[in-house]
């Protein structure tokens, strides 16, 4: 079966599925991190920096408005990582690529099928930690209290996927591997600390309109809305841009991706 | 006579100003073994990557199976033709079997079809009791024949070797040899490169000798020493700084010679006479006779320097 882009769907799961054999070899020190990690950020921020906002954050108990942002940030981190270190090694260092090349597989099926492994995992991160949001809920924490939470998978995998195309795209534009130190401390940390995630983003100076420019606010915004609402328009606005975010890199990646290893 | 495997007419690849492969023809006809010989530089892994597809052909036309190579052609030639790469890129996360798992489905085959077609390959090169093993755990012998194994895997009508036997000791060699000749005797068609003349000689039906991005001579191997060299070498050896001059009396006899640091090489048709001649004139040097080889003939067209 082809997509669009002339991306052969069979290919690309060909490669998907050497990813998901490697990871069910590593799932248990995998996984398990991914359990640990939220409990930590919710009881060292919520527990701790909670107590000193006494008012709750915007009138909400602190720890329920940090969750769903870090929710989000989970997704991005599991994406990142596959479309970072993991990516430049099969593409450089172990001529993975080439070996899948001299196959029927051509670079578009590539790309796809590594987006596709990649939001997979950016989809179990945070499943994971919407599994532990709702022991917290059940626990008697406001946190997930809409209907839309049934909708979260679906963001986790749209932010999975444009962050998983972003870590591509910036893979494809490095000549060495220690170029990440700059991805993350310059883009995924700053994100992380600024987008809304642990206080508003209008505390700063033109804090609304610099977050709407950066990719992890609208993953934010969106999740928090559909995890507690209400759900507005502007949540439409949130989910927009993912998507054309997401479907320029998918139209560059491959191309760019192809310039590198197809000489 | 069907069509040949591969038809190659002033087929061209540069990098930049880089001429990598420069208007090169040559045809393969289907279940031959055809051998790409050359020192280092010469184009041979380019043209091999040209053939299976990796890259882009600048120039020139190639055409595998009737399809001529161009994106819009590729995948149907990439579904016709294994690859067994020079360098090892099997996934070394994954053991042997998962290895060839995961390239089966590749080919579109289902899980069982997948299970079956690893279980006969590894058999092949007979690697049944490392199915379970780890790549990492492997000696570079049974990488390469897990890498053969791979490059078979969607029954291709041609193989692609690039430099199959580069880096083994001698019995992983001849191993590796054993399984091609069995390849060959089921009428694969069969392309590689090498360095090694003795590997040609026993494989190649016929090869070419690339030098710079040209060929620069082809044909059978048998025929190659007639045409291109003599049908035997005496080896004169001494111990001077400087070889002993040819005696007038050889000069009728001897093709051509050439002088090493340690011997004298005399190219001749009758190797008897010579010997005799040699033995005679230099009683206190070692004189031997050879056959010629690939090796002499290699070494006369692209000469002695090193090619770094």
């Amino acid at each position: 079966m082809n997509l669009p882009g002339n991306i052969d769907l069979r290919m690309a799961t060909a490669v998907w599925r050497r990813n998901f054999t490697v990871y069910k070899h590593t799932w248990v020190t995998n996984i398990l991190p991914n359990f640990f990690e939220p409990v930590l950020f919710l009881l060292g921020m919520g527990m701790g920096v909670g107590v000193y906002v006494g008012r709750g954050m915007q009138g909400q108990d602190y720890v329920a408005y940090i969750a769903p942002g870090l929710m989000a940030s989970a997704a991005m981190n599991g994406a990142s990582f596959e479309a970072s270190w993991n990516m430049y090694i099969k593409m450089y260092f172990s001529k993975l690529y080439d070996a899948y090349l001299a196959t029927p597989a051509q670079m578009q099926d590539i790309a796809f099928g590594e987006l596709m492994w990649a939001t997979t995992r950016a989809l179990i991160y945070g499943f994971g930690f919407l599994l532990v949001l709702a022991g917290f809920t059940l626990a008697g924490k406001p946190i997930l209290t809409s209907w839309g939470v049934l909708l979260v998978p679906l963001a986790l995998m749209l932010i999975g996927a444009m962050f998983s195309l972003m870590g591509q795209w910036y893979t494809t534009m490095i000549h060495t591997i220690d170029m990440y130190s700059y991805y993350w401390t310059l883009f995924l940390t700053p994100m992380f600390l600024f987008s809304g995630i642990f206080f508003p983003v209008s505390q700063m100076p033109y804090g609304e309109t610099i977050a709407w420019f950066t990719p992890l606010y609208n993953g934010v915004e969106l999740t928090r809305g559909l995890c507690q609402g209400p759900l507005e328009w502007r949540h439409l606005g949130h989910l927009a841009y993912m998507l054309a975010v997401c479907a320029v890199l998918m139209w560059a990646v491959p191309r760019r991706m192809a310039r590198r290893m197809v000489k | 006579m069907p069509d040949p495997a591969i038809t190659a007419k002033a087929l061209r690849k540069s990098y930049g100003d880089f001429v990598a492969v420069d208007g090169i023809d040559f045809e393969i006809e289907r279940g031959e073994c055809f051998g790409f010989l050359g020192p280092n530089g010469a184009g041979k892994t380019t043209t091999m990557r040209m053939i299976y597809r990796a890259v882009p052909i600048t120039g020139g036309t190639l055409t595998i199976f009737g399809h001529d190579a161009g994106s819009a052609n590729d995948r149907v030639i990439k579904r016709l033709v294994g690859v067994v790469p020079q360098e090892n890129n099997l996934d070394e996360e994954l053991s042997v079997t998962e290895n060839l798992d995961v390239f089966c489905r590749f080919y579109g085959l289902s899980r069982k079809e997948a299970k079956e077609r690893a279980a006969s390959l590894l058999d092949f090169v007979n690697l049944n009791e490392k199915a379970k093993s780890k790549v990492q755990e492997l000696s570079g012998g049974m990488k390469r024949r897990v890498l053969i194994a791979r490059g078979l895997l969607g029954n291709p009508q041609l193989l692609v070797l690039d430099e199959p036997t580069t880096g083994l000791d001698p019995q992983a060699r001849h191993n590796l040899w054993d399984r091609l000749f069995a390849l060959k005797r089921k009428d694969a068609t069969l392309v590689l490169t090498t360095h090694y003349m003795d590997e040609a000689e026993q494989l190649c039906d016929r090869l070419v000798i690339m030098d710079k991005g040209k060929i620069v001579t082809q044909g059978k191997p048998r025929e190659l020493i007639e045409r291109e060299v003599t049908r035997h070498v005496v080896e004169v050896w001494h111990e001077e700084e400087k070889a002993p001059e040819l005696p007038e009396e050889m000069r009728a006899l001897v093709r051509r010679s050439e002088a090493l640091s340690d011997r004298l090489l005399l190219y001749v048709d009758d190797g008897e006479a010579a010997i005799s001649l040699a033995a005679r004139h230099w009683p206190a040097l070692e004189s031997r006779l050879r056959r010629s080889t690939l090796e002499d003939v290699f070494l006369k067209i692209t000469g002695r320097r090193l090619e770094e």
